[in-house]
């Protein structure tokens, strides 16, 4: 009955969740509010309306894709399982000592954010492993037993365990894990050795409690949504995206639900990955923007940037430091609190400061006339003229501009003697500098040149602000995809099964040993194809590839490049390859290599995947008929600084290879795209609007 | 009318665009210290973030500097630029050059920090300087310690120079180096990475000259200068004025030290003078006074100015003075290796005078200098190491207990005012033959109060099988807990002995043979306002998490027995937090 060619996507969002549904070429999307309480009754919800659009029943949908904010949100409020932590004698402060440090500097009264489980919830046990990996303390049998009784009897639903080196040995950690299987099988035991197998034990021992913490809420939930799909007769398979931008299956992400978290962001770089696929083009800046939140992708290759460890739950402005490390492999992206609702001030030296204070949806930004009081970036958008008060959420809201002028005037325009048009002209070159700022600091860190990067856009406030982060980047090229509203959605439907393996294993250059690295390398690939492998059993049309990475430096420095090895050079290891490999990075990140240092190997991973969809290519037209653009209204343009009559045109009218020369506002049901002066807007047939620097004029 | 409106609103406009180019700028400095960070090699870079970053106007004045770990470092790299500009002379500065300098007196305050200079031109103009300095593994001399008589034998002194000339290194000058110190190869690293930091810095703000088609820096300089002084000067004109003196003892290397801060609010600005404060020491914890303005000074603004980014004209108004040749100006060539261990003590100083003048702003005294020690391990020597045993160099950054605050706790086992972070153990094992057998939060230390210290921590240190090693203490607040605020009682003492019971001194190089360990227990934050009036809930909390002892909850906090028993048993179960 299922039909391998309808396949669904699902993103459960703070406010929204989207649904997307395709049936061979098409598609068919909803929105519906997020139920909090049973978040499966939202996602029924919205299946069942797209498959009435589709004209289908879910019995025939072939396959369910699934991402979701539950695991991020469980661990931002706290709301997790009673959990215990079981680690090394003299260790018990680990995940409350953090790097013993003070994210802020100058503030006398900073808060430190509470540790996931307080003192009481940590128990020792004596054993110890060396860095070399060698028994110091033998773990008592008799001593575990003993922790499994009190832990039992404390009525612990879960229990991480982390012991020290264990990334290295992990044979303690799994004595203990079997002494709970053999005497109390009902509670979960999480291992710090294989939720996060990395050297730096705050992290792994951070990670491994994430993990048991929010286990059982996601396994519960996971079971539940699950019978209730069976239940409306969902006969395929259901699988989940996880912060890595692959696939998972249901299974593996009941073990392992803190890959879950940022679930969501993943599938909107995985998206805009999809589209640079079409378009062929290399190097993409993905640029996501909501109403609380921006974020930041670097997409190489069409293939999104990842990373090892990212912070959750930032308590102080965002700020790095401020939250609590996981380390998992990850979507590299950096978020900063810029969103359309992000409030602005003025702060003590007479500047405009903005965000991350959000207005939110309720009071939201003061042109919602619904109480805000304070300019949001909203409010500066619709005074500058790049939102229509009358056309507002496809008319939804009447935005009312007098409230935001008023906002910029007694908020910002007073204290700096400016008119609220300026304050809103400063108001969004600020957030937009703290935006491409942001931008150019995860390039600089990736050694990359953002003028050659191609940004995509998606998010409802990204295509208002966009064009300005071009001009600021010198991105010359931007693409604001079609359905750009439930990206993160489409994104999950364009995902590869895959998972990443890795190893904490430290080597020499100079102590290099071919035969050890043979059988790391083979380990490793054996355990992410294995996840793979359980995906898509009974799928033998799909082949599984392995990506082989090595994270290397120089003996003594602190922080590993990635550097990527094909499969040759990862099986077959070679010395001097791998020190040119690593030169070769090292020069592109830092301009000159060391001379005479040994270099060192850390972290070794392999990635297992399935190909990913093969995208059509997006035939592109050059502009060829002037979009109608009878419209036309006043937007101010900041790389000019001043009001321009600009062109109205309604996105859904423009037929393909229609253009219209900025100053313009393309406008849509979901959001404004915002063309400046310096740019022209062209309609590909795949309904992307693609942004381009104009032409010089022909004199001739 | 019309050609009037354009020109003010072109004015103001300006103001918009002044405004994104220091936020760029400060954009700027902070990738500058990140790449220094990801390419130094020291731990104290690397792991720590012991570095500082900067941009400079042609002039020298400091525009931007990069939020980094040193506090110690805030004004003294911004008195060094000036120092180039004055010795090197502007005539002699070429595109493709870079200085350099460990002047203790011209840089950071001791040999180890190297301070690294780059002239940036534009448009073959000189427009501005980039400097960054960091804390490099060895310089040689007597290694990294307090047991020098003076300057010279703490290693080699590189005077303010040319490390490139015109894009030619200056080779004679990099084996010189290399010749003295016992890393070279980590030592040169760092050293190329300090300049590598700067030249990422340079392409950043010619990219920012590109784009706003700037000349260059004078407008935008003269803009944040002035912002800047306006709001520092605004934020003193409303405060308390007065005089008051703060003290502060501490333990020295073999007798005592005595600090003194006589402190002045005035109108338009605030002095502190040290005047009255004990005289040089004859080993090496004296402090150059660059480092004693920079953590004085950073002190005054965590207390006045916090949000103000530092630059010339935001510490201007700070004026920070000692006599010549006492502990906290120590002149050349006083022995300065550990100036750290005296002048981080700076802060609770100035505070102690400060909450005379501005009660209920300023915490009460903490561990404050980083309990830090650093290990040489070898094979042991009395008999025949097995094979395999190596020698080792083992630097840890670790800190006690702040001080409460005037409403809330103390930090546990956090560095205040050093800004450092610790290694993780593991990496620390991995860095050379040493065990960390415990290292966690110390009950009962953080000093009693309406609001409770900080936690100090233990830490129990050993080496592999096979190996001994020479203990090189750099600790404070043996014989000198902090003290607190308002009633709130004392933070514990600084703890060191060996695990046969033996004690040790909290200052110098000591040997620790084969088999055995150090236990060492660091000091607790003290405590703010009377013990009495600390909350009943807030009490039972610190029970429940164990940060006191059922002793302490009995006796100085006045919990009941039935109220211990109650507790103890809701935790066995692990459900404190449902009552």
């Amino acid at each position: 009955m299922t039909d391998s060619r309808i396949r669904l996507g699902v993103d459960i969002g703070g406010t929204f969740t989207d649904v997307v549904l395709e049936k061979g070429g098409e598609q068919f999307s909803t929105k519906v509010l997020t139920t909090y309480i049973a978040p499966e009754n939202g996602i029924i919800d919205g299946m069942n309306q797209v498959c009435a659009k589709a004209g289908i029943e879910p019995a025939e949908i072939g396959q369910i894709i699934h991402g979701t904010t539950l695991a991020t949100n469980a661990l931002i409020e706290r709301r997790g399982a009673k959990t215990a932590l079981i680690t090394t004698d003299g260790f018990r402060d680990v995940i409350e000592m953090r790097t013993e440090s003070r994210f802020e500097q100058y503030d006398l009264n900073l808060s430190l954010p509470e540790p996931l489980l307080p003192r009481y919830q940590r128990y020792t046990l004596p054993e110890r492993i060396n860095a070399l990996g060698e028994v110091m303390v033998a773990l008592d049998p008799n001593k575990v037993d003993a922790m499994v009784d009190r832990i039992t009897a404390a009525g612990y639903e879960s229990v991480a365990v982390g012991f020290l080196h264990s990334y290295i040995n992990d044979s303690h950690e799994r004595q203990v894990r079997d002494a709970f299987a053999a005497k109390a099988p009902q509670i979960m035991v999480s291992l710090s050795s294989e939720v996060s197998p990395q050297m730096r034990e705050y992290e792994r021992f951070n990670t491994a409690v994430a993990n048991a913490y929010i286990k059982p809420l996601m396994k519960s939930y996971l079971g539940r949504l699950e019978q209730r799909l069976r239940d409306q007769g969902v006969a395929c398979s259901i699988f989940l995206m996880h912060s890595g931008g692959g696939i998972i299956s249901i299974e593996s992400a009941a073990e392992f639900p803190v890959r879950l978290v940022e679930s969501g962001p993943a599938g909107g770089a995985v998206f805009a990955a999809d589209i640079a696929a079409k378009y062929g083009v290399d190097k993409v800046l993905s640029f996501d923007m909501g109403g609380t939140t921006a974020k930041i992708c670097l997409i190489k290759d069409q293939t999104p940037k990842t990373s090892r460890v990212f912070e959750v739950a930032r308590t102080y402005r965002f700020k790095k430091g401020s939250g609590m490390p996981i380390s998992i492999p990850v979507i590299d992206m950096v978020e900063i609190g810029a969103g359309g609702g992000s409030l602005a001030h003025v702060d003590s030296m007479r500047q405009i400061r903005v965000g991350p204070e959000s207005a939110g949806s309720e009071p939201g930004p003061a042109c919602y006339a619904r109480g805000g009081t304070q300019p949001a970036v909203t409010d500066a958008d619709l005074v500058l003229g790049k939102l229509d008060p009358e056309n507002f959420a496809g008319g939804s809201i009447r935005l009312n501009i007098s409230n935001s002028e008023k906002a910029l005037a007694e908020s910002l325009g007073n204290e700096l003697n400016m008119d609220a048009q300026t304050a809103a002209y400063g108001l969004v070159e600020v957030v937009d500098e703290n935006m491409g700022n942001a931008a150019r600091v995860h390039a600089v860190e990736n050694g990359e040149d953002l003028s050659e990067y191609t940004m995509i856009a998606f998010g409802g406030a990204a295509p208002l602000h966009a064009g300005r982060l071009c001009e600021k980047l010198g991105v010359k090229r931007l693409l604001v995809p079609k359905g750009a509203g439930v990206g993160s959605a489409i994104g999950f439907l364009r995902a590869p099964f895959s998972f990443e393996a890795n190893r904490s294993v430290f080597m020499r250059l100079s102590n290099f040993d071919a035969s050890k690295i043979s059988s790391l390398i083979s380990e490793l690939e054996q355990e992410a194809t294995g996840f793979v492998q359980e995906c898509i059993e009974g799928e033998s049309s799909l082949s599984i590839s392995a990506e082989y990475k090595v994270y290397m430096r120089y003996s003594g420095q602190g922080w590993e490049i990635p550097v990527s090895l094909t499969g040759a050079q990862a099986k077959e290891a070679n010395q001097e390859t791998f020190k040119r490999l690593f030169e070769e990075q090292y020069i592109t990140l830092f301009g000159r290599p060391v001379e005479g240092m040994d270099i060192e190997i850390t972290v070794w991973a392999v990635n297992a995947t399935t190909p990913l969809p093969k995208p059509d290519l997006a035939e592109t037209l050059r502009s060829r008929s002037k979009a109608d653009q009878a419209l036309s209204r006043s937007l101010f343009d900041p790389a000019i600084g001043e009001s321009l009559k600009a062109s109205i045109v309604d996105r859904n009218i423009m037929a393909d290879g229609d253009y219209v020369d900025g100053p313009a506002a393309i406008t849509e049901d979901e959001t404004t795209i915002i063309v400046p002066s310096s740019r022209t807007a062209i309609k590909q047939p795949d309904g992307c609007i693609d942004v381009i620097v104009k032409a010089p004029v022909n004199l001739n | 009318m019309n050609t009037v409106s354009n020109q003010s609103s072109g004015a103001t406009l300006n103001t918009v665009t002044k405004q994104v180019m220091w936020n760029r700028l400060i954009s700027v400095v902070e990738e500058q210290a990140q790449a220094l960070i990801r390419t130094a090699f020291s731990t104290s870079v690397r792991e720590a973030g012991d570095l500082s970053a900067g941009v400079y106007d042609e002039k020298g004045r400091m525009l931007a500097q990069a939020v980094t770990g040193t506090p110690g470092h805030v004004n003294a790299m911004a008195a060094s630029v000036a120092h180039f500009i004055r010795e090197i002379g502007v005539e002699n500065m070429f595109e493709g050059d870079v200085y350099l300098t460990n002047d203790p007196w011209k840089g950071t305050g001791h040999l180890h920090d190297i301070t690294v200079v780059s002239p940036s031109f534009f448009d073959g103009k000189l427009i501005g300087f980039f400097a960054a300095t960091s804390h490099v593994v060895d310089i040689g001399g007597r290694g990294f310690g307090a047991d020098a008589a003076s300057v010279y034998e703490e290693g080699l002194y590189i005077p303010i120079m040319k490390l490139i000339d015109r894009n030619d290194v200056n080779q004679s000058l990099v084996n010189l180096i290399r010749a003295n110190v016992r890393e070279p190869d980590q030592v040169v690293g760092d050293i190329f990475a300090l300049a590598t930091c700067n030249g990422i810095g340079h392409d950043r703000l010619v990219e920012m000259m590109v784009e706003f088609s700037l000349e260059d820096l004078r407008e935008i300089s003269a803009f944040i200068l002035e912002n800047s002084k306006r709001a520092t000067l605004e934020r003193i004109s409303s405060l308390q004025k007065g005089a008051s003196i703060g003290k502060l003892t501490i333990d020295g290397y073999d007798n005592p030290i005595q600090l003194q801060a006589n402190l002045e609010i005035q109108d338009q600005k605030v002095i502190c003078d040290f005047t009255g404060s004990s005289g040089l020491d004859k080993k090496g914890i004296n402090v150059p006074l660059v480092y004693t303005q920079a953590y004085a000074c950073y002190a005054l603004k965590c207390a006045i100015a916090p949000e103000i980014p530092n630059n010339a004209a935001s510490l201007a108004p700070f004026e920070i003075t000692a006599p010549e040749n006492c502990i906290l100006n120590a002149l050349h060539p006083a022995p300065v290796a550990l100036r750290h261990v005296v002048g981080q003590l700076i802060p609770d100083t100035v505070y102690n005078a400060l909450d005379q003048i501005l009660p209920e702003t300023v915490p009460a005294e903490g561990s404050s200098t980083l309990c830090n020690f650093q290990l040489s391990l070898r094979p042991r020597t009395d008999q025949t190491p097995p094979p395999g045993a190596r020698r080792g160099e083992v630097l840890t950054f670790n800190s006690g207990g702040a001080g409460a605050r005037p409403t809330k706790d103390g930090l546990s086992a956090t560095a205040f005012p050093s800004g450092v972070m610790t290694m993780p153990v593991e990496a620390t094992e991995h860095a050379g033959p040493v065990i960390i057998w415990r290292k966690e939060l110390k009950p009962d230390s953080g000093g009693v109060g309406k609001f409770r210290g900080g936690l100090g921590q233990f830490m129990d240190v050993g080496a592999l099988e096979g190996h001994e090693f020479d203990f090189q203490a750099m600790f404070d607040r043996v014989n000198h807990p902090a003290k607190g605020r308002q009633g709130g009682g004392e933070g514990a003492a600084t703890v060191i002995v060996r695990d046969n019971g033996e004690k040790m001194r909290g200052k110098g190089k000591q040997f620790v043979p084969h088999g055995q360990r150090v236990c060492l227990e660091f000091p607790g934050g003290a405590g703010y306002g009377q013990v009495g009036e600390r909350s009943k809930d807030k009490i039972r909390d610190d029970f429940a998490k164990g940060y006191i002892s059922k002793e302490q909850a009995l006796t100085q906090y006045g919990l009941d027995q039935k109220d211990i028993s109650q507790i103890e048993s809701v935790i066995e179960s692990g459900e404190f937090d449902k009552i």
